[in-house]
């Protein structure tokens, strides 16, 4: 990619902006589903707090649209806590969160397991049980290009997330008490694994800078969803070379029982067109299936970006029967609708 | 030193890091994700302005204050490193007006205390830690060795200078630069440089004031 003087065309009135007039623009969008409190920049599910249910609150830096604000609404999220973009929430922000949705049930955090997120919930989580809320708080940490070891800040949250946001949301839609919650959130995070690949790097409005710069021809492998270079870089070959890496990373640490059944979820990371992504779906089924797995469920299109990143992740998740049934269940929300 | 000390302190870093935010996001960029000098900025800026609404706070107080600010207004880690730090600092000096280079080794001994705590962080694993340690361990032996305070500072921020160079060679074990392995190896540290402005601004507010 070469250096342009201007690395950003984007849609902005004042970069200072970007998230506040992005999430106004959301709750214009989905006035049936949610509101927007700018005050404490959050957004709230419609009813909420629904008294006797379990409720979900999960947030991050924003640029990962439409997770998290898009993903709240009925069999998901009750609240979502954006903050400015690739910044992690303030504690206020979850604690005005959680306060919004208690119905009396206990409230679950869903956290992506990046360091600022990690310590801005758990500030908010002991502030929460000083109001006298049960809390629990889930890291999720599916990302299988970080070596989990001592030596790293462990493995980051990114596509188990959103699945774990629509199960467990259909748990507690359900009646499902908070331990049981609680227990579908770290059940689906300890049954999925995902890689990640760019094609690009993105573009940060404040800065209005590329993050990284990926030399002409060549894939970044195994990125999280900052922008954030990955582990290593390759010749960019063929899409089914490429589906190999990915497929071989998740497969040989998921270590699932020949003939599991999963859903095999293919992200787009913002910049790469559905045309690509069913491309790249069509070679995920067909290796999934050569590594013994049985896809018998699936997510394709964009819903944890990287601003305007061209690339894809790969989430393979291994169901249950439970899982599955929590999967059909119902959901409404601005980026997720079936069976309601 | 006094409350006068604590708010020169905060104005003095309020100028570094926004003197230094193009730097600091490129640090932060080449092994992060390219917003520590925004946050930085946007979190002393918002504790000056708190500072300045302030009316006859005793200094551990406004210590707690500019902690509670940097929580509410930064986000990411730096946030609620910080934040906790002046917050734990702030309570060692409680209710009194004046206070003591001793006591100075208190508060920054309890904020180191509470960031190795909260982001379980030691030296060598290429954050903040290797800035911060050195330079409380400098000051302390300083001040015990009866070093005069502003040359104890001086000492202490020039330690927290060479902490933060000898992040270069480590491959970073803590926050988002740990995801790159050993392409983390020859880049600063963004928080370890951070926190070498703040120790050179303790220096010269409390130099100022003398």
């Amino acid at each position: 990619m070469a250096v342009e003087t201007n690395q950003m065309r984007k849609f902005l009135n004042d970069p200072a902006n970007v998230v506040k007039e992005s999430l106004a623009g959301l709750a214009a969008a989905h006035p049936d589903l949610l509101r927007y409190d700018p005050a404490a920049q959050i957004i709230v599910r419609q009813g909420a707090p629904k008294r006797g249910k379990v409720a979900l609150i999960s947030g991050g830096g924003s640029g990962h649209e439409p997770l998290h604000g898009g993903f709240v609404g009925l069999g998901m999220l009750d609240a979502a806590c954006p903050g400015e973009v690739f910044t992690s929430p303030v504690p206020g922000q979850m604690l005005a969160a959680t306060k919004a949705v208690d119905g009396g049930a206990g409230v679950v955090h869903i956290v992506k397991n990046y360091t600022g997120d990690v310590l801005n919930f758990k500030l908010a989580a002991e502030d929460a049980a000083d109001e006298g809320i049960k809390v629990t708080a889930v890291v999720i940490d599916d990302d299988v290009a970080v070596q989990d070891s001592l030596y790293t800040a462990g493995r980051r949250g990114v596509g188990a997330t959103v699945l774990a946001e629509k199960i467990a949301g259909a748990a507690a839609e359900s009646g499902a008490d908070l331990a049981k919650v609680t227990d579908t959130v770290k059940r689906v995070n300890a049954r999925a694994r995902s890689f990640g690949v760019a094609l690009s790097s993105c573009v940060p409005p404040a800065s209005g800078k590329a993050i990284f710069e990926l030399p002409e021809g060549q894939v970044e492998l195994g990125i999280g969803i900052h922008g954030e270079p990955g582990r290593r870089r390759a010749q960019l070959g063929p899409a089914s070379e490429i589906v190999d890496v990915m497929v071989e990373a998740v497969v040989s640490d998921l270590k699932a029982k020949k003939g599991a059944k999963v859903l095999a979820f293919v992200n787009g990371m913002g910049g790469t067109p559905l045309l690509e992504l069913y491309l790249l779906y069509g070679e995920v089924d067909k290796k999934l299936r050569a590594a013994g797995l049985e896809p018998v469920r699936n997510l394709v299109g964009s819903y944890i970006t990287s601003l305007e990143m061209a690339g894809a992740s790969l989430t393979v998740l291994e169901l249950d029967e439970e899982l599955t049934r929590l999967w059909d269940a119902p959901v409404h929300t601005p980026a997720l609708r079936w069976g309601a | 030193m006094d409350a006068a000390t604590i708010t020169s302190w905060m104005r003095e870093i309020d100028v570094a890091v926004r003197a230094e935010r193009d730097h600091l996001v490129q640090l932060d960029a080449a092994i992060g994700d390219g917003d520590h000098g925004t946050n930085m900025v946007r979190g002393f800026e918002a504790v000056v302005q708190a500072l300045g609404a302030d009316d006859g706070s005793p200094p551990g107080k406004l210590l707690v204050l500019a902690g509670r600010t940097l929580v509410s207004t930064v986000g990411g880690a730096s946030g609620p490193l910080w934040g906790s730090a002046l917050r734990s600092g702030g309570r060692v000096l409680g209710e009194q007006m004046t206070f003591e280079g001793n006591q100075l080794v208190e508060v920054l001994s309890a904020a180191l205390a509470s960031v190795k705590d909260l982001g379980t962080a030691a030296v060598g694993d290429k954050t903040m830690v290797d800035a911060l340690e050195p330079a409380v361990d400098t000051l302390r032996s300083r001040l015990h060795d009866g070093v005069a305070l502003d040359q104890a500072l001086d000492a202490a921020a020039a330690a927290a200078e060479a902490g933060m160079r000898s992040t270069v060679p480590l491959q970073a074990r803590k926050g988002r630069a740990s995801y790159l392995g050993e392409r983390s190896v020859g880049h600063q540290d963004p928080g370890a440089t951070s926190t070498a402005l703040i120790l050179r601004a303790l220096q010269k507010a409390a130099t100022k004031g003398a």
